[in-house]
């Protein structure tokens, strides 16, 4: 009976592709829009993930997120590398700092630190000269991103797109000299601003003067060293926070969950994409279950019980699923490959496939639930109905 | 006498909320087996309801209808749907052929519903439909094929898991006279036969003359049982 149900779904090509569009369309804005929403909030703690050495960050008990800087006491760093269980602690500058560019206008950049000796929190990724080049005078290392787009030097030709600033190009941070001794490729950041890598000795002087200057601390346990107790023991001997990297990432996508309109928009655009899908596809569904009822119900007169009806509908209902699940997938992956070089977030991990994959399932249950409802019920003396 | 469909003070009523219509009103009917018998009578005279009963598709409210030795209403639900699988063809006014399957797919339903395998069912059904003439048109679908055509698929259809009982609702009266002459003729040629029995609704007077007996319906009742020749 299974190959009556399958040609019984395919042999009217145009339902079938009207079940097949609604649910791959249902499946497309379950997945591209929670992937952009993913991309998003990703970008609120990019920074943290980008910085790929340490294990614990510290900083001022009142900071809420990864941008929110509440300077430190310099001192506050030999307290942490007085800890037992501390490999070792670094500091690190990050603030947003205005560049005077090439043409004389301003652009406020997020200027990062690194500690003088070994550079640890640098950029994941050379792309131009090496992450040692900050040593040199003035250097500084420029995100590709912001290097292409926001610092680039104005197109000759009216309208045209900006000239990437290279290795060798200078700026100003704060009426000091900076020249660009490296280009790097890092994940973007929410705000987007373009990122700037020195030294934290030359990023503190481009800084305006405050009397606290260190951002954070970057801490690496000791091998063996249970996490959660040193962020403890540190919080009680310097009264300051410890996160583990994980923790300050859920501190920092947090606070944009709770203090941004961003999950709400999302989640309204979902809501509406998931019932609008289900609507279509269901109705598609059990509008041609309708139409084939006459047939169910000559299936029904000739002897076939309700289970098999039942698994006929479940098995038309799974495979337009599957169908218009994947390829509502498939569209949103060439989606976010054709916009991976672009400044459109998007991020696919595998829960949004189980996520979207349950949705259109849903959808599915819910169009054939109703269909099968119907053809229970399906008187079979219908068939004598002229 | 050798009795495929015995109905006693059958009675049917149907409730639509507002009003109770009695479709049957305490039929009493023989039918033996081998016999063609042919219910008419006007419009909304309890013809369908009475082929339905007999065809296990419906439950009558009052009476007994033995069907091939069964009592119908008796059966679990289980049993009736193998009863109708093996014991009972159908052929329809509107042939009821399902469009997406070609001749020979619509003609091996009843033997997959009965548990043969599909490809085993398909060349049984091509046999059939060689026997009703149309071994040329098996891979062809319902809206490749004529009228006649198609009434004749549902014929093999009807026909293919060798029922003991057939019930045809109108079978000609979609069909020109030549060919529901053609269609008649097929179905006493080749489904009567002394084991098993045709039940046929019609309103179409030109083919009365194939029934063995013809019993007149009037308002939920028989009204006469005569001989058609």
């Amino acid at each position: 009976m299974n190959h009556i149900a399958l040609k019984m779904l395919m042999g009217d090509k145009g339902k079938y592709m009207g079940i097949v569009m609604g649910l791959t369309f249902a499946s497309l804005i379950m997945t591209q829009q929670p992937a952009i929403f993913i991309g998003l909030m990703s970008r609120s703690y990019s920074f943290i993930t980008d910085v790929g050495l340490s294990d614990i960050w510290v900083m001022d008990p009142k900071v809420q997120f990864v941008d929110d800087i509440k300077p430190l006491q310099d001192t506050e760093l030999y307290r942490v590398r007085g800890i037992s269980g501390v490999e070792w602690a670094m500091p690190m500058y990050k603030g947003l700092l205005k560049a005077r560019l090439f043409d004389g206008r301003f652009q406020t950049c997020n200027v990062v630190g690194l500690d003088d000796a070994t550079l640890i929190g640098g950029p994941p990724v050379m792309l131009e000269g090496k992450i040692d080049d900050l040593r040199r005078s003035d250097g500084v290392i420029v995100d590709i991103d912001g290097a292409r787009d926001k610092l680039g030097k104005p197109s000759s030709a009216p309208g045209g797109k900006p000239i990437p600033l290279k290795v060798g190009d200078s700026l100003e941070l704060n009426d000091r000299r900076a020249i660009v001794v490296g280009i790097a490729k890092i994940t973007r950041t929410f705000q987007s601003q373009p990122v700037i890598y020195t030294t934290y000795s030359r990023a503190t002087s481009y800084a305006p003067r405050e009397r606290k200057l260190l951002s954070f601390v970057l801490v690496k346990a000791k091998k063996g060293q249970d996490l959660n107790e040193l962020t403890r023991r540190i919080s009680e001997t310097t009264g300051l926070a410890a996160y583990t990297q994980a923790e300050f990432m859920t501190l920092t996508y947090e606070y944009f969950m709770d203090n941004t309109g961003i999950p709400i928009n999302f989640g309204i655009s979902v809501l509406l994409g998931f019932i609008v899908g289900a609507a279509i596809a269901g109705q598609t569904f059990y509008s041609f279950t309708l139409e084939n009822l006459r047939q169910f119900g000559v299936l029904k007169a000739m002897g076939t019980g309700n289970w098999t009806l039942l698994r006929m509908i479940l098995l038309q209902a799974v495979l337009v699923g599957s169908i218009g699940y994947g390829l509502g997938v498939g569209l949103t992956a060439i989606f976010g490959f054709a916009m991976r070089n672009t400044i459109l977030a998007f991020k696919f991990p595998w829960q949004l496939l189980m996520f979207s994959g349950a949705g259109v399932s849903l959808i599915c249950v819910f169009a054939a639930l109703i269909s099968i409802f119907k053809v229970i019920r399906l008187e079979p003396a219908i068939v004598f109905k002229g | 006498m050798n009795l495929a469909v015995r109905c006693q003070n059958v009675v049917k009523v149907y409730d639509t909320g507002e009003q109770k219509v009695t479709a049957l009103n305490g039929i009493n009917l023989d039918i033996a087996m081998g016999e063609l018998m042919m219910l008419v009578g006007p419009s909304g005279c309890g013809k369908t309801t009475l082929i339905s009963v007999i065809a296990g598709i419906l439950d009558q409210d009052d009476g007994r209808c033995e069907v091939l030795g069964e009592n119908l209403i008796d059966m679990r639900s289980k049993d009736k749907l193998d009863f109708r699988a093996r014991n009972v063809g159908f052929v329809f006014q509107a042939f009821n052929l399902l469009p997406s399957l070609n001749a020979a797919e619509n003609v091996s339903i009843p033997l997959i519903i009965n548990g043969v395998k599909r490809a085993e069912a398909e060349h049984k059904a091509i046999d059939v439909l060689e026997h009703v003439g149309l071994g040329e048109r098996w891979q062809s679908l319902p809206s490749q094929l004529s009228g006649g055509q198609q009434q004749r698929v549902a014929i093999a259809r009807a026909l293919v898991h060798s029922p003991r009982l057939i019930v045809c609702d109108e079978p000609t009266s979609a069909l020109d006279h030549e060919t529901g002459h053609n269609v008649m003729t097929l179905l006493k040629d080749i489904a009567l036969h002394k084991d098993r029995t045709l039940v046929i609704v019609t309103h179409d007077a030109r083919i009365f003359g194939f029934a063995d007996r013809i019993a007149e319906m009037d308002d939920g009742h028989i009204i006469k049982v005569k001989g058609a020749k």
